[in-house]
């Protein structure tokens, strides 16, 4: 039986939920009321055939990158492949690590294509495509755990700046993480890069040989995750202070270097309550921001909207916050 | 690729192989033993006949009529995943109409954050586990202590907030997460200062130091003697009921007495305390009885010449049943084993029957503390008045909940009554529970109820999103009418 995509209004009437299989957006553009209209339209029309799309070269995306990579053919399929190529060459990847952003890139593009908007945002399961129009800002909070919403810190985004795309990985997250950061979040050019970022940093967030930490084959899990062999995180037991440290730190070098390299605009590492955060410099400081709420942990429900709706679609399965508050 | 335990999910064209256990990739369909099932974040509970699989499976939606006449919505909306406005002063999640019995009725549905909350743990065994007062420690840590002993059982009192809040951060990671272990029903072990370690899991039977209890014995062997005097006399002569604790002699118990049983001349080993009961006959162990007896003529000296006589009938029975012996003595007042007679094989069966399975049971305690309350109206301590004259009824996760009389919303409820994963948790730390409060619409305008947020049933079951669950049979439907409400408390 196949229960396919569902196109529908949130009750409260302004964001736009698309869900079809394991691909959950949530939209919301603004602007002039027959803008908005028309850009819903254009991606509601859109979104019907996208998981098709990639499924008819799902084994094509779920093998490793590599220079060149595999010759693909959808859209989201080639931006997939482009967001994971500077990468193959040192560290293990595959194109699904950007399946999400490369999914909400697709949509964003063709609402603003369609439509005159100020700003919008497509939300994939917290990784995010956005669209700002001049003196346009968002607010996005981060959660640190899927499991436990608790907001870790918030990042202040507004036109001048070049970031179009976060995205956040994490071992308790919904896919698979070699590492065992709880959460990364990239702030990149567009969202398929932060994506395929965010998974890579997050790999690198890692204790190798750590006894606490429990790893299980990828197969073992999932029979056909691209991650085959790999062993992933299920469990993170006790880790010392200098545990921490050190895992952030490793990460830390892998970030530093996606920043100077111009893969990623900035990242912020999170373990254990710990947070380390990369590319900012001064000039941006003030613009382009995560304001820490450390230790300041608080639940958070249905954050950015009363709805019902919200809390129904979103809540377990996305690792950063779904919603984005205008700011 | 696929293995064999795998099933392949053909709810859209990813076509995952999932694993037993597992979701696919999309979080939402799962396998569960072998059966593809839809999981969803809020627990809707399904009033239906039999409980059959917690999760309703996506392919068989279809619900046969039970032939019942319905007298209130058949549905109920479980707080399970409904998120909370805490710390906000504003209106619960879910504020939910629905009709029952022809009188418009509310039900305010939340999770609480419980910082102020514990377990309490029953652990059916005579074994001791450790001084009263000691502490209990998981992973090392304070997470309770030892309270005082109830029948046939030891009692632990566990969290609370000087644990969860008041030690180290360390000690409130480890306890809330004992918490939430033990309301989730999973095995704890706990190691018991100057006692046991014991693995505790809710509806099961404890395991103390690596060793499984089976079955809470009937009484001691005293006890034993009394509860089946009757049935024995005229059947046999002289009854033994092995014990660690009292062994029991019929014809010399005040039970036997009363009944005019004969004198047997028999001759035990061990302290006499009172007539007919006996302290230390053997070790404590695991064979006869809880003794490390393995022959139970081990524990007898020879008859007395004089008042003995041959064919004399000698049953010897642990107070659990499962050992037994029966005995007749030769000519020279041996006793020689004999086949149990059938006569007596009905009171063996009978002190089986009597033996419960041990078992571990949780109840998790907590306080609705202000702001929960402000998330069902304006004006809290009303809330806790109307609790109190029974006009709210609480339930969690629909289960329903024992309310602590005095001030406060104090609460308890059996874990094993509940939804299975209805506990979640905050890094503060302190639990999440799901809690429901359930009144008269009328009743909830009165007492200051959030009436704009007030919303149909109908509209929280459309679209997507609901897990839905058979109802337990044994919780009381948790809209029923109000006296069985009552009964409950």
């Amino acid at each position: 039986m196949r229960e396919r995509a569902q196109i529908r209004l949130l009750r409260d009437g302004r964001r736009l939920h698309l869900h079809d299989g394991p691909i959950d957006l949530i939209v919301e553009a603004f602007g002039a009321v027959g803008e908005i209209d028309a850009a819903y339209r254009a991606a509601a029309q859109r979104f019907v055939t996208v998981l098709d799309e990639l499924c008819s070269e799902l084994p094509l995306l779920r093998e490793p990158a590599r220079s060149g990579g595999p010759r693909v053919s959808g859209v989201i399929a080639r931006r997939m492949v482009a967001a994971v190529a500077p990468y193959g060459d040192w560290t293990f990847i595959t194109p699904m690590a950007a399946v999400a952003g490369a999914v909400a890139e697709e949509i964003l593009g063709t609402m603003t294509s369609a439509a005159s908007l100020s700003r919008a945002y497509v939300n994939d399961g917290g990784d995010i495509a956005l669209h700002l129009g001049p003196g346009e800002r968002f607010v996005v909070g981060m959660v640190e755990r899927p499991d436990r919403p608790s907001l870790f810190g918030a990042a202040t985004l507004d036109s001048t700046q070049p970031v179009r795309g976060i995205a956040t990985s994490g071992w308790r997250g919904r896919s698979f993480s070699l590492g065992i950061a709880d959460a990364v979040t990239v702030l990149a050019d567009r969202a398929a890069q932060a994506d395929a970022a965010a998974t890579v940093i997050a790999n690198a967030v890692d204790l190798p040989g750590h006894a606490g930490i429990i790893r299980v084959r990828a197969r073992d899990l999932a029979p056909d995750s691209d991650l085959g062999d790999r062993l992933v995180t299920q469990e993170v037991g006790e880790l010392s202070d200098e545990d921490v440290c050190a895992a952030l730190h490793a990460g830390l070098m892998v970030a530093r270097m996606l920043a100077s390299e111009g893969l990623i605009h900035s990242a912020a590492l999170r373990l254990r309550g710990e947070t380390r955060i990369v590319g900012i410099t001064p000039e941006m400081d003030s613009a382009l921001k995560f304001d820490q709420l450390v230790d300041k942990p608080y639940p958070i429900v249905n954050l950015g909207s009363e709805s019902d709706e919200e809390s129904a679609v979103l809540p377990l399965s996305a690792t950063a916050d779904p919603s984005l508050r205008s700011g | 690729m696929a293995d064999d335990d795998a099933i392949r999910c053909d709810a859209c064209p990813v076509l995952c192989y999932i694993k037993p256990g597992r979701t696919g990739a999309c979080d939402r369909y799962a396998n569960d033993n072998g059966q593809l099932v839809r999981i969803d974040p809020h627990v809707v509970l399904d009033r239906a006949l039999t409980r059959g699989d917690s999760v309703v499976p996506f392919l068989g939606r279809d619900r046969d009529w039970d032939g019942s006449i319905v007298s209130g919505p058949e549905t109920f909306i479980t707080a399970i995943g409904a998120g909370t406005t805490y710390p906000d002063y504003k209106p619960a999640p879910f504020i939910i109409s629905s009709a029952v019995e022809g009188v418009d009725v509310v039900t305010v549905v939340t999770e609480g954050i419980f910082s102020y909350c514990g377990v309490k743990v029953k652990i059916d065994t005579d074994r001791h586990l450790g001084p009263e007062t000691n502490v209990v420690r998981a992973q090392g840590e304070p997470v309770g202590h030892v309270t005082t002993g109830e029948y046939g059982s030891q009692m632990l009192s566990l969290g609370g907030v000087r644990h969860l809040t008041g030690g180290s951060r360390r000690e409130g990671t480890v306890t809330c997460e004992t918490l939430l272990n033990l309301c989730d029903r999973k095995p704890v072990e706990l190691t018991i200062e100057e006692g046991a370690t014991v693995v505790v899991q809710a509806g099961k039977p404890p395991v103390v130091d690596g060793v499984q209890e089976e079955r809470m014995r009937v009484g001691c062997g005293s006890a034993t003697i009394g509860m089946f005097a009757k049935q024995w006399f005229g059947k046999v002569d002289e009854v033994v009921v092995v014990d660690d604790h009292i062994t029991g002699v019929l014809s010399e118990h005040q039970a036997g007495k009363l009944l005019g049983v004969r004198e047997t001349g028999i001759k035990m080993k061990g302290h006499r305390s009172t007539p007919g009961r006996y302290f230390r006959v053997a070790e404590p162990g695991t064979a006869w009885g809880g003794t490390n007896i393995e022959d139970p003529l081990s524990i007898l000296q020879p008859f007395k010449p004089r008042v003995a006589w041959p064919k004399l009938r000698l049953l010897m029975v642990s107070t659990t049943g499962e050992h037994y012996a029966y005995y007749e003595l030769d000519e020279a007042l041996r006793p020689v084993e004999k086949e149990l007679p059938s006569s007596l094989s009905e009171s063996v069966g009978r002190i089986k029957e009597n033996c419960e399975p041990a078992l571990c049971t949780v109840l998790f305690m907590g306080g609705a503390g202000g702001s929960l309350r402000a998330g069902v109206t304006e004006n809290p301590v009303r809330l806790t008045h109307s609790v109190r004259d029974a006009l709210t009824r609480i339930t969690c996760g629909g289960a329903p909940v024992y309310v602590w009389p005095g001030g406060g919303i104090t609460f308890m409820v059996d874990v094993s009554r509940m939804p299975e994963h209805a506990f979640g948790y905050v890094p503060t730390p302190a639990l999440v529970a799901p809690i429901e409060f359930t009144l008269k619409l009328a009743d909830y305008a009165a007492l200051g109820g959030y009436m704009d947020y007030v919303r149909p049933l109908g509209s929280i079951l459309q679209g997507e999103g609901r897990r839905h669950l058979s109802a337990n049979p044994n919780n009381p439907w948790p809209l029923s009418s109000t006296k069985s409400q009552r009964s409950e408390r």
